[in-house]
């Protein structure tokens, strides 16, 4: 039988404001305990919120960044349950009237497609603390830093169809959110988790079959992995004739499963009502149209430069302006050689590589924008061969500093000295008569082997044009 | 000397007929004689006093003294106080000592008031007689038999037994307005938003609202400047120019436009209660005020719409109680859920698990729209009612209470009756309005008073009207003709 897969992702992303939602304490991670917490955050009674204006503002760029609705009045209310952790009894956040309505987002998919996934909407709420059960004996231990936290909800409409779609679609998030500059995006450290809906239903159905949401997934990695892994085991279940409960698993990445935490079938009531502590913001035109005005360029709008300013190919755009770093790594380069797709191989080929290989990001990079640059430019300007290049770039990448200093110590500067090359040709024609015969004969191919032979007399240094050109020269006068 | 008004004491302490240190050592030793038998307060900061009347003084002698400076204040418990006790009624806070001061306290102490102490009330504000307070039920001066009104009963007690010279007070249903009628005292809830709510303890949110009682109009005027304005910590406080609100207290009343509402003069007003009022109407036209009748035809919905609302918004508000960080927690929990029921069960007194309880069932899924969204309907109504109403006159006058202060223990076993105490307060409440209550008569020996509504921030309009009717009259002078100094034992 054929199955289809439903996804929908909820995702909180933490924005990156120095001050709380609600209350002036820092958001730091890392802290020690409940240093980061102040009066409100500790919900000593009396306490008020006061809403942190930043928090709007960032919300509104991502809402304008996936072309969403902005909401005029946008209502906080409050979503209340017991927990240790919830110092309120009540989370403040947007139930009716959202500050991001619906929107929409462009994903790439492996066979080069586009599919657009749809935003159902992007609500601001607070973050709860942390309940830490080791190293109590018996008890738990409450952290308080990160309660009130400001967090920007991204729920999607359930219109992926597999993991790697929603991975697509999570990197594009990401990568829109670093764009932004309102979240470090940082999902190791939680910055940005993902809950996943998923269910299954045979092809060809309408109805959408039981989901479960699988829990505050923190890598793309594990996103794709516990989704499948969800997947299989639904269709597993339904096919030996069992029926799938509708509750919330959490992924456990030791053992790549998901399992049972607890079923929505005897869920809180939150009763959710308006927050009376705090009126509702209401934002006109040109409050979103100076949010506009401070937003950067998007990744689909410098992908689109980068193909028709520098003449990339559509997949170096899209690997280069994926990440904003990157881009930027990327425009540096290019400002200082001139030359763009010269930039763009050594970018994304042998930079990457190197990233890659040491598990780095393009900000931790060995090599700096300015020292590629400037090898690049020495390509450019024939101090050195594209291969000798290479050597340069080892060199860098292993801690030295200055490129012409490498080239110097080295001796990798390149042979354009016409007498000099002249000898070196004239050398190798008279050591090698019978490829001298055969090349006039008519078999071209040998010629190639001249290339080689001088080269390697030059030890890589002869400078390959003019090489050519003599050797050709050469070869046809005598 | 105890029994003057803020004004008549400001005016003492500036020639120096007393000092403030003198005037709180007095008021201290009154309380210590006659507070065992009221329990109006709670907690009395007799060294915190003393200092901060020295501080005052030597502003007095500076010439840097204000209208408030060495003025004794009483403060209700339901404000934070900083390093004092804080424990809103309740045996959930029996242990609470607020590390800051809320707005109120604060801007009272920069004018140079010296707090006396904490009073009584009924337990997180819940109540309109100070009998669910966990501290006991407060004695009302004038009869220690009867109770003197809630939940701000431990603030009017103390200042109608001249305790202290003014006190705090809150307001979210009629926590005032009521305390003051039946203490004889002038009670005024300000404009929702007047006054900042930082540091004071949460009821309803979009109730609540902190406000003067005092021994006059004046006085109240007094308190308001220092009390009212605008604060960042609350965001649902008003950013308003500061107001002086004792400007307009000698404006004539002459073309001032009085309501009376027909829902109010009814048979289920008590009769003599009725003619109290006429004569105050009489008094007020020969002051040059003109009446007419107006209606508020929803008024009657008022008190089940409040019964949905704030205990809502209660219910909400007090989940901070979990016995986690502060407050009472039960010993030796055994689990989560055995230390959130066994604390709240033990630290919240009846009428506070009622009122949780009603206001979790009126938010569960199922019921939000049949209740909650059904009674903020009915509070635009009532909303609307009073914008008709003021569209036709400057302010409304009626009774603040049915009646006189009843009998402790009458109305304490049966909630609805208590609830309707207060059917002519609430809707001023859900409204969002100004409102006073200022003492009108006296009925077989006990005070009453009226009420008095004016459009949102016409709070300086009803200051103008009391201060006058007070300057024509002297009911708000009455004091209890013999403080009781023994009665009968207080129980805790």
């Amino acid at each position: 039988m054929s199955w289809e897969t439903v996804i929908g992702l909820e995702v909180h992303v933490q924005l990156a404001t120095k001050s709380k939602l609600f209350s002036g304490s820092a958001t730091e991670f890392g802290a020690e305990p409940n240093t980061q917490a102040s009066l409100y955050d500790l919900a000593l009674p009396g306490t008020l919120p006061v809403m942190n204006e930043e928090v709007l503002r960032m919300a509104v760029s991502f809402g304008l960044a996936v072309d969403a609705e902005i909401g005029k009045r946008s209502v906080f209310d409050r979503k209340n349950y017991f927990y240790p952790d919830l110092p309120k009894g009540y989370q403040i956040s947007q139930l009716a009237f959202p500050t991001v309505g619906r929107g929409a987002l462009k994903i790439n998919l492996d066979d080069g497609s586009e599919k657009t996934i749809a935003i159902t909407r992007a609500h601001i709420e607070e973050d709860a603390g942390k309940s830490l059960h080791e190293d109590f004996q018996g008890m738990s231990g409450i952290d308080l830093n990160r309660a009130g936290t400001p967090l920007l909800e991204i729920v999607s409409d359930p219109d992926l169809r597999n993991a790697k779609e929603a991975v697509a679609y999570l990197k594009k998030l990401h990568s829109i959110i670093l764009y932004l500059g309102i979240s470090d995006g940082n999902m190791a450290q939680g910055s940005m988790r993902c809950d996943a809906n998923v269910s299954v239903r045979k092809k060809g159905d309408t109805e959408f079959g039981t989901r479960t949401e699988i829990k505050n997934v923190n890598s793309f990695k594990f996103v794709e992995k516990a989704i499948n892994y969800e997947v299989q085991r639904q269709i597993e279940l339904i096919e030996d004739g069992g029926r799938v409960i509708q509750e919330t698993r959490l992924y456990d990445s030791d053992k790549d499963e998901t399992r049972s935490m607890r079923s929505k079938e005897v869920a809180n009531d939150y009763r959710y009502f308006p927050e009376p502590d705090l009126l509702p913001i209401v934002i006109d035109e040109s409050y979103i149209a100076a949010v506009r005005a401070t937003l950067p360029e998007l990744p689909a709008a410098r992908c689109a430069r980068f193909v028709s300013e520098y003449g990339l190919s559509a997949y170096d755009a899209d690997v280069l302006t994926s990440d904003r770093a990157m881009a930027d790594y990327f425009e540096s380069v290019v400002k200082l050689c001139g030359d763009a797709k010269l930039s763009a191989n050594w970018v994304t080929v042998d930079l990457l590589g190197l990233l890659n290989k040491s598990d780095l990001s393009i900000n931790e990079s060995p090599i700096k924008p300015g020292q590629l640059g400037t090898m690049i430019a020495r390509i450019k300007d024939n101090t050195i061969s594209g291969k000798l290049a290479k050597t340069v770039f080892e060199a860098l990448a292993a801690g030295e500093s200055d490129v012409d200093q490498i080239i110097e110590s080295r001796g990798l500067k390149q042979v354009t000295d016409t007498g000099a090359i002249e000898k070196l040709v004239d050398e190798v024609i008279a050591s090698n008569p019978d490829q001298v015969a055969q090349y006039r004969a008519g078999k071209e191919a040998v010629f190639g082997f001249f290339v080689g032979q001088a080269m390697k007399v030059s030890k890589g240094k002869a400078n390959p044009a003019q090489l050519n050109e003599l050797l050709r020269n050469k070869l046809k006068a005598d | 000397m105890l029994s003057k008004t803020v004004a008549e004491l400001a005016t003492a302490l500036s020639q120096k007929e007393i000092s403030a240190r003198e005037l709180t050592q007095a008021y201290l030793d009154r309380i210590g004689r006659l507070n065992p038998a009221l329990n109006a307060y709670v907690t009395i900061t007799a060294d915190k006093a003393l200092a901060q009347a020295d501080l005052a003084d030597a502003r007095i002698s500076r010439g840097e003294a204000g209208p408030l400076t060495g003025i004794p204040i009483a403060h209700k418990d339901i404000f934070c106080t900083r390093d004092v006790l804080t424990a809103c009624g309740s045996h959930m806070l029996h242990n609470f000592i607020a590390p800051y001061d809320a707005c109120v306290v604060e801007r009272l102490e920069q004018a140079g008031a010296i707090m006396l102490g904490k009073t009584n009330m009924d337990e997180f504000a819940m109540g309109s007689s100070n009998e669910t307070s966990w501290f006991g039920p407060v004695r009302n001066p004038w009869d220690p038999e009867r109770v003197p009104g809630g939940s701000s009963g431990g603030s009017a007690a103390a200042v109608a037994a001249d305790l202290c010279a003014m006190a705090t007070g809150t307001d979210t249903g009629g926590s005032i307005r009521q305390p003051a009628s039946f203490c004889g005292i002038t009670g005024l809830k300000p404009t929702y938003g007047r006054v900042s709510r930082w540091g004071m303890i949460a009821f309803a949110s979009s109730l609540d609202q902190a406000g003067p009682l005092t021994k006059s109009a004046e006085d109240a005027a007094l308190m308001m400047n220092a009390i009212a304005g605008t604060d960042v910590r609350d965001s649902t406080c008003l950013d308003l120019p500061a107001e002086d609100f004792t400007a307009q207290l000698n404006q004539p009343l002459t073309g001032v436009r009085i309501g009376l509402p027909r829902e109010h003069f009814t048979k289920d007003l008590n009769p003599s209660v009725q003619s109290i009022l006429q004569n105050a109407v009489r008094k007020l036209e020969s002051l040059g005020a003109t009446f007419k009748e107006i209606s508020l035809p929803n008024n009657y919905l008022s008190v089940p719409a409040y019964y949905v609302i704030a205990p809502a918004e209660a219910s909400s508000n007090l989940s901070r109680f979990d016995g986690v960080r502060y407050g009472h927690r039960c010993a030796n929990p055994a689990n989560l859920e055995d230390l959130y029921k066994r604390s709240r069960g033990e630290g919240f007194g009846d009428e506070v698990k009622r009122r949780i309880m009603v206001g979790t069932y009126a938010l569960s899924a199922g019921y939000y729209d049949a209740y909650y969204i059904k009674a903020q309907k009915i509070r635009r109504l009532i909303k609307d009612d009073f914008d008709q109403a003021f569209k036709d006159v400057d302010l409304i006058l009626g009774p603040t209470s049915p009646h006189t202060a009843f009998k402790l223990g009458e109305k304490v076993s049966d909630p609805v009756t208590m609830y309707l105490e207060d059917i002519y307060t609430i809707a001023v409440n859900l409204a969002g309005l100004p409102g006073m209550s200022l003492p009108a008569g006296i009925l077989d020996g006990l005070p009453i008073g009226m009420q008095l509504v004016g459009p949102a921030l016409s709070e300086s309009r009803l200051l103008n009207v009391a201060h006058q009717f007070q300057l024509n009259t002297d009911w708000h002078a009455k004091r209890p003709a013999a403080p009781v100094v023994s009665s009968p034992e207080v129980s805790a």
